[in-house]
């Protein structure tokens, strides 16, 4: 076994550590040594999206990223776009528009949703699709998904006007 | 599919790169983005002993024009690519071409260089790097070297980088203005690998061609040049004849791969309709 | 909260109450569980298709880093009992009456004698981490000698294959026939005829969580905790008591938040039953987290049947007989019985009208991944050999395939419509309500009609352009036995207890029974608890497979809540003084009626109901409030619909534009709207997986091909077009709440209507899509020979 490595970070705006080998992979290391199961790993080789992070500010796949790598970055999970205890515009618009069944997509889906908006803040269905295209779900047939997505966009514009 | 276990250095130099490089050599792997080795690695299909993490190396990422060429740090990410004024007025072709390549997240972490080094035959970025005839720096023990595009991929997975050298840079010709460009692409899904694109350039003076340059992704082994269709076009012009002679000629002079998602025959003729659908666009006859 | 007196809340399209913690990463799936000095285990698996185990090596395994316990496939057989009949039973009302031949080879928790699969486990690992224990997977030498591997079923069926399960000397290991009126004679007679060969092939459920089971052994109360991600958790206990010799009283099962089953988690695996073995044995926790590699070769495959159909038809294009022989290939093992491939039988007439049917299956054995059912479990198939065969029908006498198929639909005057053939319950079929025509109509006016249509394709083709429509119409029995229980109680607070051995995966049951039993109940829906999927809470149940559980679960709620309504009346009577007829439910209360205010609460008449000293229980009544009640349908209620795709065709990249897709469904009484239309698309988009691009693919070698999201293909958002939905209405009449299955109905019609859609569009080419996936090179290679004029 390689000599263990630490690991400082931000998570959700909080200050982290911890200790592991190098070839521990981010999405592990944030669901067992940091606790934050929110992430999930679909497959383990950057497929899926189900395990999509925000790593500085852009959302990344952390399945195919080494904890050390993040190492004096900030990280945002699932378990942090709440705002102040209320739910993030997309979380509330999954929620009014049935965009989640089993959920074991969902947190990769709003990460990735949360990203794709930041670069493109009113786009068309087209575009929404082609974006959520990042993330694999088998549950909704993404239709409920796209709807809410175009309405947190609107949301999240409104709120910005 | 966790890993195997590995030594692992981040290097703040590049020298400090080459130096692992050499001392480790074929039991080194160097980590760009890692969306194709950490995969492999999960996989345990790569299983490196050494990892020789790039991304702590400062100095490696920017995009900057100089005078008719735009230098692309080899540690960009291809979202800073997709996103960055320069390619966007300078190099439209990799703007329209980086769309292809996977999804956001993946662009998120993905570079340039790491796409160029790992030359996956159905990768786009070495298809327009082929496209626009651009060249890369190189870094090894024996000091910096530059290599062409039509140099650089061997075959699948395979460039003439020697084994203790690293990319650096990736040099591309302006676009100029007026120049007329267009990528297709066929693949199953938005974001897969291709499994046939093409990216053609075109330099046209009324009706007459001055310069075409088409550069395939997916059907042979590496990202080509399609020289004998270029031809056509260069000794007969732009009309709807000549570009499909050309997209006729473009089917005859390959190699494609056969696998279980295309056979070789298909791959021939998506070469064929690709390259006429192209080049219809580049030169402004289709949306 | 009080409600409005009569407000219900069945068909509200309530947001779920699941979401809150799905929503903000505190949902716990299997992988979330983090027991106190857990280890983890890593299978080793079979690199070959076929061959016979020498020996597994775990010497240096067993002595890596973090290593606990390693074992294989003898140490296995030494220690625990035979693996139990673990394959779903038929009743004997049916084995009565079907002719049918069954050999069940029963699969060991490793594999001892022989591997029969790439990926079946041959030895286990338990360590300190996953990654410790795949370090030491790969110190594990497997010795085996290599047979010669069988992948096609036909081949697996013809002299001189070689044999998966040697005791049998063959590799068929299920046949049966059913059939009504004389299909031979009404084939001779017939008209016209024709024959074709249809396959379905090979694809598989792929839900984003991985399968995983976690456990722990108690010493102090020698019982034991399972924590799987499955929809049978009774089933898994059942056999866990066996393989364990414990009571089922010992042992608990649980299934929290499942990301998706599908149906592949509808059984219980060998992983299932070592995982708690091991605990035990190393007493400390042990938790198994399938990846996705290992999911692609060792959690179910389905589909893969080839029907060889002939059909006879009159000049009006009206069905005269329909035979069908059919090949099942069920891969390495056979979990599921004659399940899935009875399933086929008897879906395949669909919802049409004619007297003469046979059909004879026979399920095969392949070295490859054994198969179960995976939503749709064996419709699909069915309906693709029916689908097809209509639209060929319409070919060959140059009519319109949307008028072929109103010819031939069951009228809705003759509903109910006894089919003449038995369901896998023993149970005649009777399509019991509904209005097929109507279903098909309203997709044919949702497109614009088809001669508007048929006109637009004209113009098109004229530009070089390929449109196509493609139909398919289904019917979908739902809502199977034997039983589902469920327990009804009022909890001392008021608020309504109901435990059941349903088992989610994501459909939102927490949510849709908390509506209903708020209106049986007259509560609030935020005031009912449901306990599902956990074998504490109830001590018999059947589990979720099959579009089973709004119909068996609503129903066993309804049974259980009479006689406890009965009970809260007399109590309440007792209490406020007056005739129980006088009483009515409302707000979370009992109350005289006409008399607002001269109620009691729940919660007091629940206090009331306790044993002991000043009881307020009327002389003689039993105390406690809660029952149990398992309801046994009189059989399934038919759920249908219809499905029509416009297609654009690029000939020239085989490129599949979907332009327009709509569904006319009918699930009788929807519970929740909006969770109903949610199971429409997802089910629509997996069968449009299965239509376009997901396919399992194996060499022949036997290695499997199609390990991991690289090589299989998933529908991602942007390859699926927007979904019109339309919803008809008719009532089941065999339950109280008039509900019919919904989970499974939409994934039926895809693959049919894509190839219909693309066959109609290359009609000029001549060339027919009887195969699935729909590629775009067939599409391309179809183009080329129909311009070289063949």
């Amino acid at each position: 076994m390689s000599r263990l490595v630490d690991v400082r970070l931000t998570v959700n705006g909080k200050a982290c550590e911890g200790h592991c080998e190098p070839r521990t992979l981010l999405v592990d290391f944030l669901r067992e040594n940091l606790g934050l199961t929110g992430t999930h790993a679909g497959c383990e080789h950057g497929v899926c999206g189900a395990c999509t992070i925000l790593y500085n500010g852009e959302a990344a796949r952390s399945c195919i990223m080494l904890a050390v790598q993040a190492d004096g970055s900030e990280i945002v999970t699932v378990e942090g776009i709440a705002r102040d205890g209320k739910m993030h515009p997309l979380q509330q618009a999954f929620h009014e528009h049935h965009g989640l069944q089993c959920g074991f997509c969902t947190p990769g889906m709003l990460i990735a949703a949360m990203d794709f908006l930041q670069t493109n803040p009113s786009p068309s269905e087209e575009e929404v699709r082609e974006g959520l295209s990042a993330v694999l779900c088998r549950c909704t047939g993404y239709q409920n998904i796209v709807a809410a997505v175009m309405a947190a966009a609107a949301q999240m514009q409104s709120e910005r006007d | 599919m966790k890993p195997a276990s590995f030594d692992y250095h981040a290097p703040t130099s590049v020298d400090d790169a080459l130096a692992l490089l050499k001392s480790h050599a074929e039991d080194a792997r160097l980590l760009a983005g890692g969306q194709s080795l950490l995969p492999m690695m999960n996989f345990r299909l790569a299983t490196p002993a050494v990892i020789v993490d790039l991304n702590r190396i400062p100095g490696l990422a920017y995009i900057e024009r100089e005078g008719d060429v735009v230098r692309i740090g080899a540690m960009t990410r291809q979202r800073a690519i997709e996103f960055s004024p320069v390619v966007a007025a300078d190099l439209p072709l990799l703007r329209e071409a980086i769309k292809f390549v996977g999804h956001l997240p993946t662009r998120s972490r993905g570079t340039i260089g790491g796409s160029i080094a790992n030359a996956d035959a159905a990768a786009e970025i070495p298809m327009v790097l082929q496209a626009l005839e651009g060249e890369v720096r190189v870094r090894g023990p024996q000091g910096e070297r530059s290599i062409a595009a039509d140099e650089l991929f061997l075959d699948a997975m395979t460039t003439s980088l020697a084994p203790e050298e690293m990319l650096t840079e990736v040099r591309l010709p302006v676009l100029s203005r007026g120049v007329g460009f267009a990528v297709e692409e066929f693949a199953r899904r938005h974001g897969d690998f291709a499994i046939a694109a093409v990216a053609v350039v075109i330099v046209r003076d009324g009706n007459r061609c001055k310069r075409a340059r088409i550069a395939t992704a997916g059907i042979s082994s590496h990202a080509s040049r399609l020289r004998a269709a270029e031809q056509v076009l260069e000794e007969t012009g732009l009309s709807d004849g000549a570009i499909a002679d050309a997209a006729k000629v473009a089917s005859q002079h390959l190699e494609p791969l056969s696998d279980k998602n295309a056979s070789a025959d298909f791959r021939r003729h998506l070469a064929s309709v690709l390259t006429e659908r192209a080049l219809q666009r580049a030169v402004g006859k289709k949306q | 909260m009080t409600q409005a007196k009569d407000e219900r809340f069945v068909g509200q399209a309530l947001p779920r109450r699941e979401d809150a913690r799905l929503l903000t990463g505190r949902g716990q799936f299997v992988a979330d569980l983090n027991l106190p000095g857990m280890l983890h285990a890593a299978f080793v698996r079979s690199q070959v298709a076929h061959a016979r185990i020498r020996s597994v090596d775990l010497s240096r395994a067993a002595a890596a880093p973090g290593v606990v316990l390693a074992m294989n496939g003898a140490d296995v057989l030494q220690l625990l009992p035979p693996v139990p009949d673990t394959q779903l039973s038929l009743p004997r009302k049916w084995t009565a009456q079907v002719q049918h031949t069954f050999l069940n080879p029963q699969q060991p928790l490793l594999a001892h004698d022989k591997v029969r699969h790439v990926g079946e486990a041959v030895a286990v690992i338990v360590a300190e981490s996953r990654y410790l224990a795949e370090d030491a997977a790969e110190m594990v030498t497997v010795d085996l000698e290599p047979l010669p591997p069988v992948v096609d079923a036909e081949q697996a069926l013809a002299h001189g294959s070689p044999v998966l399960h040697e005791q049998y000397a063959t590799n068929l290991i299920g046949e049966f026939e059913v059939a009504k009126g004389d299909v031979d004679a009404a084939l001779a007679r017939a008209p016209h005829r024709l024959k074709r060969r249809f396959h379905h092939h090979r694809y598989a459920a792929i839900p984003m969580e991985c399968r995983g089971v976690a456990s722990v052994y108690d010493a102090r109360s020698d019982s034991i905790s399972i924590w799987s991600s499955c929809q049978v958790v009774h089933w898994l206990r059942r056999e866990a008591a066996t393989i364990l010799n414990l009571p089922e009283a010992r042992i608990r099962c649980v299934a929290l938040d499942v990301g998706g089953g599908f149906g592949v988690k509808g059984h219980v695996y060998p992983e299932e039953l070592l995982i708690p073995f091991l605990a035990r044995r190393v007493s400390r926790p042990v938790r198994w987290i399938e990846d996705r590699h290992e999911h692609f070769m060792a959690a179910c495959h389905s589909r893969d049947q080839i029907h060889d159909v002939e059909v006879g038809f009159d000049d009006e294009a009206r069905l005269l007989a329909f035979r069908d022989s059919f090949i099942a290939d069920c891969g390495a093992w056979n979990p599921i019985g004659a399940g899935i491939a009875y399933n086929t039988a008897v879906h395949i007439p669909g919802p049409y009208k004619f007297d003469n049917f046979a059909v004879r299956a026979r399920i095969v054995t392949t070295n490859k991944v054994p198969n179960a059912p995976y939503r749709g479990a064996g419709r699909p198939e069915a309906s693709f050999a029916m689908e097809r065969t209509i639209d060929l029908i319409a070919m060959e006498l140059n009519r319109d395939p949307a008028k072929v198929r109103m010819t031939n639909l069951v009228p809705s005057a003759e509903m109910p419509y006894h089919l003449g053939i038995p369901y896998r319950d023993g149970e005649p079929i009777v399509y019991d309500s509904g209005d097929y025509p109507k279903a098909l109509q309203s997709v044919l006016d949702a497109i614009g009609g088809v001669e508007a249509f048929r006109v637009r394709q004209r113009e098109a083709r004229e530009q070089g352009r390929y449109l196509g429509l493609g139909i398919g119409c289904y019917v979908e029995g739902t809502g199977v036995g034997p039983f589902e229980s469920a327990t009804v109680r009022i909890d001392p607070t008021g608020k309504i207890y109901v435990a059941s051995g349903a088992c989610p995966q994501g459909q939102g049951m927490e949510t849709i029974f908390s509506q209903i039993v708020a209106d049986t109940w007259k509560v609030n829906p935020n005031d009912v608890i449901m306990a599902l999927a956990d074998t504490s809470a109830i001590s018999i149940g059947f589990g979720t497979i099959a579009s089973r559980s709004t119909v068996t679960l609503s129903a066993a709620i309804h049974h259980a809540s009479k006689p406890l309504r009965e009970k809260v009346f007399a109590i309440a009577a007792n209490i406020l003084e007056c005739a129980p007829e006088d009483l009515e439910l409302r707000n979370g209360s009992v109350g005289i009626v006409g008399v607002p205010g001269n109620e009691v609460t729940l919660a007091s008449v629940a206090k009331a109901s306790r044993p002991g000293w000043d009881n307020a229980r009327p002389p003689g009544m039993p105390a406690g409030l809660e029952e149990t009640y398992y309801y046994e349908p009189p059989t399934v209620t038919w759920s249908y619909g219809t499905h029509a795709a416009i297609v654009d065709v690029d000939v020239k990249i085989g490129r599949i534009n979907i332009q327009k897709y709509v569904i006319a469904h009918d699930c009788g009484v929807m519970v929740n709207p909006m969770l109903v239309e949610g199971q429409i698309h997802g089910g629509t988009v997996q069968g449009l997986g299965g239509a376009l691009l997901e396919e399992i693919s194996y060499d022949s070698d036997g290695q499997l091909l199609t390990g991991s999201f690289m090589d299989y293909l998933l529908p991602t958002a942007s390859d699926v077009p927007h979904l019109e939905l339309i919803h008809l209405h008719h009532p089941s009449p065999l339950n109280p709440l008039g509900v019919k299955g919904v989970g499974e109905g939409s994934a039926i019609a895809p693959p049919v209507v894509i190839a219909n859609a693309v066959s109609d569009a290359l009609a000029p080419f001549k060339v027919e899509f009887n195969t699935t996936p729909v590629k775009p090179e067939q599409i391309v290679r179809a183009a080329w020979s129909a311009a070289r004029g063949e």
